[in-house]
């Protein structure tokens, strides 16, 4: 499964009520860190295939998501189980490190 | 267009430089202010001096062999960097340059200000990088926390986005700047406070400022404070690099203290000279 693109109209449905585990990456197209995080993101989308549900919000078309969640710095990456936000990196992070926080 | 631009002039950016300058690479090396080595007495355990030397004349004798083989060498302050389609313009106080490569050797910084809230605030209103996140801010009321040159490149950053501009210099002299939303508060601060975000800053005479958000440009911005702008992974606010001095970014690379590790002369030689090594097959192989 690829990465998902994540809106504020299917944030509820592939998020909040997902059964699995979900990883979101907060990002924006002029973040320079956020260009680096995107592909360590795909990775960890295909390492975690049918265990971890990847996605990614865009904060510039989805403000108010951003707003809900706290978002205030990018990337942040957050990850949700049972539709509760449980963890959360913000800045830059090695792939291991995120991949240690969904084991 | 450089082939390379070195940030540092201590041990390891001067290494750097004495393998790219005679592999015949364009090469420039930017420094400004104080190398660790300057504050170090006497270095007695470094190869070839008999009585020892101090760390300032190494400093200077470092500096004056790298002038000597011919690289240019500027007393600027580098202030930001950015990511071009081929390469990297390096911006200083004075000027701006085009290089196809960097290497950091900045030494070991920690320039993040010991105040109260700060740590426990990244990503809650505490920001290091201007042009990721000034966008969450735009009409609000936000602090700049330095009082140099980089805290004014920040706070240019985000003056058409917010509302007011408080610049914090923390007891230290206020620098020049003007705009009409711009004012300096040169008070001690205390804390930063906030319920699940930052709320307001508590200065040491107890008077308050209420703030969305606090931007750190604190003193001369060093190699962390330019990875988190560009997106190089560092770990405890060392540059991580692997065994050829290459970060996570293609063209940039790290030498000496601020790769961590151990934090003496012999070490920043070698990884300077490794990371000049690692550039001239760089640019050789990109031409
Ligand atoms: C008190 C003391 C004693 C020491 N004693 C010893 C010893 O006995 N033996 C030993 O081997 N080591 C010793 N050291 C450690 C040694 O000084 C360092 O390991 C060494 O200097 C590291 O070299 P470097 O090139 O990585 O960084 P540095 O020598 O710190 O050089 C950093 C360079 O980066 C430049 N710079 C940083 N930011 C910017 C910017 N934004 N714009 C432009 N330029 C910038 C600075 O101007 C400087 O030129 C000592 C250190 C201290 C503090």
């Amino acid at each position: 499964m690829s990465v998902l693109k994540i809106n504020e109209e299917n944030f509820e449905n592939e998020v909040l009520k997902s059964e699995e585990m979900v990883l979101i990456d907060f990002y924006a197209d002029w973040c320079g860190p956020c260009k680096m995080m995107s592909p360590i993101i795909d990775e960890i989308a295909e390492e975690m295939e049918g265990k971890v549900k990847v996605g990614k919000v865009n904060v510039d078309d989805n403000q108010q998501l951003a707003i809900k969640y706290n978002v205030m710095s990018i990337p942040t990456i957050i990850i949700y189980k049972n539709g509760m936000p449980v963890k959360s990196f913000v800045g830059l992070r090695d792939k291991n490190e995120i991949l240690d926080s969904l084991k | 267009m450089y082939d390379v631009i070195i940030i540092g002039a201590g041990p390891a950016g001067v290494s750097a430089s004495l393998y790219t300058k005679r592999a015949n690479l364009n090469t420039l090396i930017i420094y400004h202010d104080k190398s660790g080595l300057e504050k170090a007495e006497l270095i007695e355990n470094y190869y070839g001096f008999e009585n020892g030397i101090t760390g300032k004349e190494l400093y200077n004798e470092g500096i004056k062999q790298a002038k000597r083989l011919g690289t240019e060498v500027l007393d600027e302050e580098v202030i930001n960097i950015k990511m071009e389609e081929k390469g990297f313009t390096v911006i200083t106080n004075k000027n701006e340059y085009q290089t196809k490569t960097v290497i950091f050797a900045t030494g070991n910084k920690k320039n993040t200000p010991k105040i109260k809230g700060i740590k426990e605030f990244e990503g809650k209103g505490i920001s290091y990088c201007a042009v990721c996140d000034g966008f969450f801010y735009r009409n609000k009321n936000i602090a700049v926390i330095g009082s140099g040159n980089y805290a004014i490149s920040e706070t240019n950053e985000l003056i058409n986005l917010a509302k007011e501009i408080t610049i914090l210099t923390d007891g230290k002299t206020a620098p020049e700047i003007r705009a009409d939303n711009v004012k300096i508060v040169p008070k001690k601060i205390r804390e930063v406070r906030g319920e699940t975000r930052v709320e307001e800053v508590e200065f040491e005479d107890n008077t308050k400022l209420p703030v969305d958000g606090i931007f750190v440009a604190n003193g001369i911005a060093g190699s962390s404070e330019f990875a988190k702008k560009l997106g190089i992974l560092t770990n405890k606010e060392n540059i991580v690099v692997n065994e050829n001095m290459e970060t996570n970014i293609p063209g940039i690379y790290a030498c000496g203290d601020c790769t961590g590790g151990i934090l003496q002369v012999s070490k920043a030689v070698y990884e300077g000279a490794k990371a000049g090594l690692e550039v001239i097959k760089y640019v050789r192989n990109k031409n």
